[in-house]
């Protein structure tokens, strides 16, 4: 199934949201993550279901002013 | 103490963590200026990327307060979805609200801007607004549930310091009880101490110290300089004259003629 992640896109296999970041090599708690432009708060990646063509951005802690 | 949204600041200087030389100049300009927030975003992680935890762990350490911000967004549902997205990573519902309208300028856009601080108000969010010096988008987004406004002085990262004094003097005096934070466009120590002589509850900055030859001294200045400016304008400044009055008494002086 190919997704677009962080504006990349990815052939996968996960169809979750969690089974994706584990896919992608992503772990931790700082992470922040979106599903076609909403949030998806951690406690719910794992009963989120990711379709064809989504859009999914992973975001974390960066400098800011 | 700065009372900040009910939360007790040692200081009323916030101060920005981007474009430092290296992490441990950051972490040690952070110490000099004595700031309590700090400000922070989120941006896409690399798969199998540290970055961000090895910056999230270093604030950490600094125990300081976070201000995340919504840098970038350029869309109410942008902003929206960044300030949702850095309340779950942060833990805090503080949200410096930007809402940018203009590349060239990166002015506000206060009709997102009223639109954004509306939702994210009523979701719960202590909404501090990048915003510009005019009236009436104040006056909306304190209707909008803002308690805190963050005027412009000049375009961010331009260190021109404040272009329109008689325009934050008006902001100052049309609401005397609503907490004002100067944000964007500070250049010189001597800009964060004008800003607060004139009664401004607080400054946010970035670039003036990040991009300093020396970010530490220019941390430690900036720190001064606001708690110099506060200190003043508490004391009463005296108001200026056209006229010249000696300072030396005139009675009692001596006649030699």
């Amino acid at each position: 199934m190919k997704l677009i992640v962080n504006g990349e896109a990815l052939e996968v296999e996960a169809t979750t949201l969690d089974a994706l970041l584990k896919e992608l090599d992503y772990e931790g708690g700082w992470l922040a993550t979106a599903l076609n432009g909403d949030v998806v708060p951690a406690a719910e990646r794992a009963e989120c279901r990711v379709n064809e063509g989504d859009r999914i951005e992973i975001l974390s802690p960066m400098q800011g002013g | 103490m700065f009372d900040l949204l009910g939360t007790k600041l040692a200081s009323r200087l916030l101060l920005g963590t981007a474009q430092y030389p290296s992490p441990a100049i950051l972490a040690d300009a952070v110490k000099a200026s004595g700031t309590s927030v700090v400000t922070v975003s989120l941006r896409r992680e690399m798969a199998g990327g540290k970055a961000g935890e090895k910056f999230w762990s270093l604030i950490r350490s600094l125990g300081v307060r976070v201000l995340p911000n919504t840098a970038g967004c350029h869309s109410v549902k942008e902003a929206v979805t960044t300030a949702k997205m850095a309340r779950e990573v942060f833990g805090t519902s503080w949200i410096k609200l930007e809402v940018i309208g203009n590349h060239d300028t990166l002015q506000p856009d206060v009709f997102g801007l009223v639109e954004a601080a509306r939702i994210l108000c009523e979701d719960g969010f202590s909404v501090f607004p990048y915003t510009t010096n005019d009236l009436v988008v104040a006056e909306r987004l304190l209707s909008a549930g803002c308690k805190v406004l963050m005027p412009w002085c000049a375009p961010i990262g331009s260190a021109l310091g404040p272009v329109n004094i008689m325009a934050l003097r008006s902001m100052r005096g049309h609401f005397p009880n609503v907490q004002l934070i100067v944000d964007a466009g500070l250049g010189r120590p001597s800009h964060a101490a004008t800003v607060m002589e004139l009664g401004f509850d607080a400054v946010l900055l970035n670039t003036a110290v990040a991009k300093a030859a020396d970010p530490v001294g220019m941390a430690r200045a900036f720190g001064k300089a606001v708690d110099a400016g506060r200190e003043a304008f508490c004391s009463g400044l005296v108001e200026p004259r056209d006229v010249a009055v000696p300072s030396t008494p005139t009675i009692g002086r001596a006649v030699f003629s």
